[in-house]
């Protein structure tokens, strides 16, 4: 357990956080047990599973596949970073309102997911969605709810 | 206008928002101070003897704390009372790959997982048990001592009625084997648990669990702890579906080492052992013979099953009774007898997942439905409509029916698919299928004996007009939590969102006995509706005497307590709080809810099978066969769900959009399969969960048949739509190529070689699946066939032989 810590610069959800880390942990575990930013979930750690999707520079990145070092002054977007203060983001208002979170697990990484999707094509088809979150896997919902909370929040975005 | 002001509405669930903006705590996202990290060391070996074990010099590891090991919980344990047989890490002897021997905690997880490969441990091989075949005739190899006979856990077998009678007097008797492949939960949050023993000598464990009661019961057991001195958590569950009903070596293992070192420690299983952890769907041989009338009414049924069951009990006897206990609750069966046998494996255990030893059943039944309509030519709607169980009934092997709405289910299918019309119509390599199927609304006994009740809550009222739900119902992600706080605020005239909930924590809430067997909704929400009754009784006499109005005229909703005919005259929920407080003292009430008696028989084996209410539900499946590739599309899939009444509409259907994701991916691809002992596909790269771009249209319709006894007339919703989806497909799959497959899944290699064209000399065949079992005729090399048609038996021949090795 000789510690090899480095310190680690992250800009993650609009703030400049320094933390010391291990350099072969993965952007996944730093976020969540460096800075505490737990909403960002872990199901495989392996590239499977799409939970730990979090938006580097706007684009979905799967967070365990990640080193930190590689992504320099990046943005890095989690879903504590999706609402703006006290307003929420439409996808999570309309995640909400068509029960697209059953157990909650694949919701951050699906609502990232979304939201890169919506910030590069607005109005997305159905197919377009569907390949969006192709790498996020629900065991939950049968993504009914969540095609149809996406294309909600498109037309109200 | 509805007579209710919440049910029945599509809020949103009271805890969607903290799941929305990452707030929800699951029990690896917990970080106390001081906290250690655990790791298990598992057995590379499928069976064998444990020779040595030494952890001196991983003890010696810098950064390890404390290490335990089997000896230190030898304590027998199991989630079932009558067959415990496991112990929390193994003791002597490893029965799988992949059982729990040591746990290590240290103060990082890289530590703790360098130091496992500093455990010395020698095994001596035993030779393994793989196949259900292997298992009753191996007399020489007990994977558990105990067994009488063979590697036979459990033996059952229940008569009911004139069977010969019944088969004497049919016109026509289908005799079919069928093969229901082994599968897995597969949930996205692996499982977890952090312990903290305090200097107070009380221990806490929050763990990813749906049974926090029965957990609660064995962690006395085996850590030697009063109950009174441990407090179980139940953390959110990130998807459980029957994976997380069982108590695990890693919950034991944190709570041992947070003893031994007063500190707190975390164990959270990888991927990899979340697929060990298995206790998932059974592999199950089938054998139905069914007689019938030329007009189709069921004059027998005889139901053989034979469970391929993982190394331990698990719920295995429950698993086998439920093979055969709710055949007949969908149709009209005057006579049936069942014959189930459940063997040890040297494999993960199973246990229940979704549907629990009811989907195996349901699929092979419906199936044959399907090969008997054709036989007799019927449309196979309308001939499941024609013989169904009627409602307010009893059925032969003496269960209650209740409400019953699977015709209703029948009816709405064939109004919203056409199905009798397209049935044969679609033209080859295109098909349709449909099957019905029914479910409990909790199981009607607990697993341990006791006269207490099933389900207990409590709800305070506070002087602010807060209301805080207790109860010990644990959040799987099914919807307990907003259930429990939208049944209080119907009852109360306030809103789910008004409710502060207490869930899964057994010392903040009475017990309710865990989120499985469907149960939560009929019985917590019963035990909650108890409870809020009595609250609202004492703010309705202060509200009529404030308003000089008679109690019986009032009514309560939208925070207001007011009399419908002068809606301007009222009191609020607040106020009325305070005036009841004032009068009557603090505000608690407790309910409770145990389901009434005789709603089963009281033959030996009769307590599986009864509940308070049963769900029914059909599916019609749409599907497109590519006659070149084998690959099979699942177009559509269209499910009718009689839940009694959908407290939240968008919730219930959202249970039954998820269970029919679920049979889709059992029927096509998901098989927990090993080769050596070796999972062969331990990840979900390799187990292939169906992704957005493989699931077909799921439509949910909801069909209301109002129980008198369910809350507010409900039922469940979590676990009977799954069951008919499989079948569904299987009979469209008939429908499309004209091949029966009474075995799963049907993946293209299985179509291909179907349709003889897996090489270039195949024959096409008109039935795939299995033709007997070894042991029943005597003639080995049949038998050898046939075992070698099973998934196992075709990957035996390929693994290198058993034999002594050693490290």
């Amino acid at each position: 357990m000789t510690s090899t810590k480095e310190l680690i610069t992250l800009r993650v959800n609009g703030e400049r956080r320094t933390v010391a880390a291990e350099p072969h942990h993965t952007l996944l575990e730093v976020l969540r047990e460096e800075l505490d930013l737990t909403g960002t979930k872990h199901g495989c750690e392996l590239g499977e599973c799409g939970a730990c999707t979090v938006l580097v520079n706007g684009a979905p990145v799967l967070s365990c596949l990640t080193l930190p070092s590689l992504i320099g002054d990046a943005d890095v977007t989690t879903v504590e970073g999706l609402a703006t203060g006290e307003r929420l983001h439409p996808l999570q208002i309309a995640f909400a309102e068509e029960g697209a979170a059953q157990c909650g697990y694949c919701t951050p990484g699906m609502l990232m997911a979304a939201k890169a999707l919506l910030d590069a094509t607005p109005r997305p088809t159905h197919e377009q969605i569907a390949m969006a979150i192709s790498g996020n896997l629900c065991r939950c919902t049968g993504y009914t709810a969540i095609y149809e909370a996406i294309e909600k929040a498109a037309l109200r975005s | 206008m509805s007579e209710f002001s919440v049910i029945g509405r599509r809020l949103p669930k009271v805890n969607s928002w903290a799941h929305l903006t990452g707030q929800a705590r699951y029990a690896d996202d917990l970080f106390l101070p001081r906290m250690l990290y655990g790791r298990l060391l598992r057995s590379t070996r499928p069976h064998a003897r444990i020779r040595r074990l030494d952890v001196s010099r991983a003890a010696a590891h810098p950064g390890v704390v404390a290490i335990v090991t089997g000896a230190d919980m030898p304590a027998k344990m199991g989630i079932m009372p009558s067959t415990q047989d496991e112990t929390a890490l193994a003791v002597d002897k490893v029965r799988y790959v992949g059982e729990p021997v040591a746990a290590v905690a240290a103060v990082d997880e890289d530590t703790a997982f360098d130091a496992l490969s500093l455990i010395d441990i020698d095994y001596e091989d035993l030779e393994p048990i793989f196949t259900i075949e292997e298992a009753l005739e191996r007399e020489d190899v007990k994977i558990h001592d105990e067994s009488k006979r063979a590697n036979v856990f459990k033996e059952v077998h229940l008569s009911f009625g004139d069977l010969d009678g019944g088969f004497a007097s049919a016109d026509h008797v289908r005799d079919d084997w069928f093969f229901f492949e082994g599968n897995t939960h597969a949930p996205i949050e692996s499982h977890s648990a952090v312990a903290s023993y305090g200097g107070d000598d009380k221990l806490t464990l929050w763990t990813a669990t749906q049974v926090p009661h029965y957990l609660h019961r064995e962690l006395e057991k085996v850590l030697g702890l009063p109950r009174s001195r441990i407090r179980v958590i139940a953390t959110p569950n990130g998807g459980a579906f029957g994976g997380k009903s069982d108590p695990f070596g890693h919950e034991f293992a944190a709570a041992l080492l947070s003893i031994r070192t007063r500190r707190p420690v975390k164990i959270t299983l990888d991927r990899e052992e979340v697929f060990y952890a298995h206790r998932g769907r059974h592999p199950v041989k089938m054998r139905i013979r069914t007689g019938v009338k030329k007009d189709g009414e069921i004059t027998a049924v005889h139901y053989q099953s034979w469970l391929d069951g993982g190394a331990y009990a698990s719920y295995g006897i429950a698993t086998t009774y439920y093979t055969g206990a709710l055949l007949t609750v969908t149709y009209r069966i005057p006579a049936y007898k069942f014959d189930g046998v459940r063997v040890y494996t040297n494999k993960p255990p199973c246990g229940p997942k979704r549907g629990h030893g009811t989907t195996q059943p349901r699929y092979g039944f419906e199936c044959q439905l399907d090969k008997i309509a054709q036989d007799l030519g019927l449309d196979a709607l309308e001939y499941r409509k024609r013989i169904l169980q009627p409602p307010q009934s009893r059925t032969i092997n003496e269960l209650r029916i209740t409400s019953m709405g699977l015709g209703d289910c029948l009816d709405a299918l064939g109004r919203a698919t056409r199905y009798s019309e397209r049935h044969g119509q679609l033209g080859r390599g295109r098909g349709i299928g449909i099957a019905g199927s029914a479910y409990i609304s909790g199981a009607g006994l607990p697993i341990y004996w006791n006269e207490m009740p099933h389900s207990g809550a409590e709800i305070r009222i506070d002087r602010g007009g807060g209301v805080t739900v207790m109860c010990g119902a644990a959040e799987i992600g099914q919807g307990s939590d907003n259930m429990l706080a939208s049944v209080a605020a119907e009852a109360l005239g306030i809103l789910p969102s008004d409710v502060h909930v207490v869930s899964g924590d057994t010392s903040l809430a009475p017990v309710d006995l865990g989120s499985y067997s469907s149960r939560v909704t009929f019985m917590a929400g019963n035990a909650v509706k108890d409870a809020a009754m009595k609250l609202r009784a004492l703010l309705f006499a202060a509200a009529s005497e404030k308003l000089g109005t008679p109690v019986d005229r009032l009514v309560a909703a939208y925070h207001r307590i007011y009399d419908p005919l002068d809606p301007e005259t009222f009191v609020t929920f607040a106020d009325a709080a305070v005036l009841a407080e004032s009068k009557h003292g603090t505000l608690v009430a407790a309910g409770s809810y145990k389901p009434p008696k005789g709603i089963g028989g009281s033959f030996k084996g009769a307590g599986v099978g009864p509940t308070p209410a049963y769900s029914y539900q059909a599916a019609v499946a749409e599907v497109s066969v590519d006659l070149e590739t084998g690959t099979l599309i699942v177009d559509k899939v269209t499910t009718a769900h009689d839940c009694g009444r959908a407290l939240n509409p968008a919730n219930v259907e959202g249970q039954i959009e998820g269970s029919a994701y679920m049979g889709y991916g059992e029927i096509i691809a998901e098989e927990q399969v090993f080769r050596g002992g070796l999972h062969k596909k331990p990840s979900l790269l390799d187990y292939k969960l169906p992704t957005s771009l493989d699931t077909p249209a799921l439509e949910a319709i909801v069909v209301e048949s109002v129980d008198a006894e369910g809350p507010f007339g409900a039922k469940e919703a979590g676990e009977g739509p799954l069951n008919p989806v499989i079948p569904a497909i299987a009979n469209a799959v008939y429908d499309a190529i004209g091949v029966r497959f009474d075995e799963t899944p049907i993946t293209p290699e299985k179509i291909l070689d179907a349709l003889g064209k897996r090489d270039n000399r195949g024959i096409p065949k008109t039935r795939i699946g299995p033709d007997g079992l070894a042991d029943r005729d005597g003639d080995p090399k049949r038998a050898r066939r046939r075992l070698d048609a099973s998934t196992e038996g075709r990957d035996s021949r390929g693994a290198p032989p058993p034999g002594p090795r050693s490290t």
